[in-house]
């Protein structure tokens, strides 16, 4: 078995040789940039110091993640970023299917176009430039924000930047501002493959709107919804970097702090790698769970799935 | 012959409707509002900035913000190593993913199986930022141009995306029949391959672009020399440290006196600025990503 299986294989490679040539490169870099981080894991089980190396550092077994999990700031940081990607997932989700089903309903074509194309748009400004936009605009004293608030005659102008408590609304809602029009794009996709005798149909038994939308177009879009929440809930545990670390300052740090900003500052920042490779595979071990049982849920419970 | 249904509407469905409209005037203008306040900022004078006398239109039209992005030179060289670093790293990367993708998508190719298992678990699992760094610094790519080229050219989902398009897009008789012909399979590729899958060529190149040009964090962890830094690390440092360098800028006294004035307006002009190549795109990137999406819901 195990010989015919040698021998078949070497007959694939002889004859397609050169796909094998080709495909050479990218499986390098495949490697290179993702297999051999992997061994660096071992960091986590180490006590790192340069001179020794990635290999011959001391081991000390699960210490580092001892110190994790009996540190303070272990669960302020996982109740942060479970807060933060939770409350996005909320908002986020929801928005974009209803834009979806709103832009559907639309029959004037240059509306539909004018509408998509402005909500389209944030969505490829880069993370620097949407945050320059919110410190500008959301200033309490030169932006926009204060300057209605002065308007408006309130004196003390609430500073939303420097307050600790509107920091998850904030990540949210400038999420909303930039990805609601890409996200409703996926669902459009999805709504445009409908099947028009259903909608006529509907129409004949007396559907109204609103009942069409329910019983046609949400079903049409279930299975979309699904593989995405799958995706989202497995991405649960890594909020991203870009983002949380240029809207952090250090009035906010005590709700915006999360797994990926804090594995930088201790890490990077202050060198301390060890500690850091653990808190990171704690994080990567925890996301890859989740995205896992997600999907075998998904898959029993509802026939679609990712993988 | 067919005849269109024709039911007049229900006032229930006609009142929905005008509901519908409102809501979207609403979010159209929630999100475009935004944006023409920091375009009419960056030509308003910067006293009416400040003062906030800008509401919809440039007040006291100049071209001051402008003027003085144009005198802040690390602005340029940032959009020069940026316009380096997308236009490379996005050829690199799309040149990647389909020499990955095209391999995989043959049904006569025995590693395929064993490959896709690989590109999955390398998606969903990775040895975190610190190793990742780790090896950068081992290869020494750090503070080199190379850093902001390589470490990110490989991108799984276009693989995944590509893969499924010449899966489904390029029928497998037509391989035989070139075969037949004497070609193989590299020509395969290169003559065949290639041009029949043109537009999603395009998305991905647009694709590596738009997210070459707008990434910083790459930049942050590998990069120490300001020569190399890409334009988005400039910008966070006038934008969100709100370092804005004097000695840069030639002053003169009463300009002197305008300069944290000046500083606020530069802030929206280089916003501006640092937007237009992605503006540039913009109807190609609408009329393209989404099919790209569409390609990429595809499940095998």
């Amino acid at each position: 078995m195990f010989v015919r299986t040698v021998s078949l294989w070497r007959k694939n490679i002889y004859r397609h040789w050169q796909l094998y040539c080709i495909v050479a490169l990218p499986v390098l870099f495949l490697i290179t940039f993702n297999y051999v981080p992997m061994f660096g894991i071992q960091i986590a089980f180490k006590e790192f110091n340069p001179i020794q190396g990635i290999w011959h550092s001391p081991w000390v077994g699960g210490k580092q993640f001892e110190m994790f999990f009996d540190s303070p700031y272990f669960w302020p940081i996982i109740q942060n970023t479970l807060l933060l990607s939770v409350y996005a997932l909320c908002i986020g989700t929801p928005a974009a299917i209803l834009l979806a089903l709103a832009l559907n309903e639309v029959k004037n074509q240059r509306f539909k176009k004018i509408v998509q194309m402005f909500t389209y748009a944030p969505y490829f400004i880069s993370t620097v430039v949407l945050v320059g936009m919110i410190n500008i605009i959301l200033s309490p004293t030169t932006g926009l924000y204060g300057q209605l608030s002065h308007l408006f005659g309130v004196d003390n102008v609430y500073d939303i930047l420097g307050e600790s408590k509107a920091f998850s609304s904030l990540y949210v809602w400038s999420g909303v501002w930039q990805e609601t029009g890409y996200g409703a794009v996926i669902y459009l996709a999805a709504l445009a493959n409908v099947n028009p005798e259903l909608y006529e149909a509907s129409k004949i038994d007396g559907a109204s709107r609103i009942q069409k939308i329910i019983h046609i177009d949400l079903p049409a879009i279930r299975p979309t919804i699904i593989v995405l929440l799958i995706l989202a809930v497995g991405g649960l545990m890594s909020v991203g970097f870009e983002k949380v670390f240029l809207l952090q300052n250090m009035l906010n740090l005590s709700t915006s702090e999360v797994i990926s900003t804090y594995v930088y500052k201790i890490g990077l920042v202050n060198t301390n790698y060890s500690f850091a490779v653990a808190v990171g595979l704690f994080n990567s071990v925890v996301g890859f769970i989740l995205i896992f049982t997600t999907n075998v849920l998904a898959r029993k419970y509802s026939h679609s799935s990712l993988f | 012959m067919e005849k269109a249904i024709h039911i007049r509407e229900p006032w229930s469905d006609r009142v929905s409707i005008v509901l519908i409209y409102i809501f979207l005037s609403i979010i159209l203008l929630c999100v475009a509002y935004p944006l023409i306040y920091i375009v009419s900022s960056s030509f308003s004078s910067s006293a009416a900035v400040t003062s906030g006398r800008v509401w919809l239109f440039p007040v006291e039209p100049t071209w001051y913000g402008y003027q003085a992005v144009f005198q802040y030179p690390q602005i340029w060289t940032g959009y020069l190593n940026s316009i380096i670093y997308t236009v490379l790293g996005s050829i690199i990367s799309v040149a990647l993913t389909i020499m990955m993708a095209y391999p995989l998508s043959r049904k006569t190719f025995m590693s395929r199986k064993v490959l896709m298992w690989a590109l999955l678990f390398a998606m969903l699992f990775s040895g975190g930022l610190i190793p990742y760094y780790l090896v950068i610094k081992s290869l020494h790519l750090l503070d080199t141009r190379w850093a902001m080229i390589l470490p990110g050219a490989l991108n799984i989902f276009s693989i995944i995306v590509a893969k499924t398009f010449f899966q489904s897009s390029i029928p497998n008789d037509l391989y035989e029949a070139a075969q037949l012909d004497g070609c193989n399979d590299t020509k395969f590729l290169t003559r065949i391959v290639l041009p029949l899958s043109k537009p999603v060529i395009a998305v991905l190149l647009l694709w590596a672009a738009v997210s070459n040009w707008n990434s910083y964090f790459n930049a942050l962890i590998f990069l120490n020399s300001e020569h190399l830094y890409p334009l988005q690390l400039v910008l966070r440092e006038i934008l969100v440290m709100n370092n804005v360098s004097t000695n840069s800028i030639t002053l003169s006294p009463e300009q002197l006196k305008q300069f944290e004035d000046m500083k606020t307006l530069l802030k929206y002009s280089v916003i501006v600025i640092a937007s237009i190549p992605v503006l540039i795109l913009y109807p190609f990137i609408q009329k393209y990503f989404v099919k790209g999406v569409m390609v990429g819901s595809i499940k095998e």
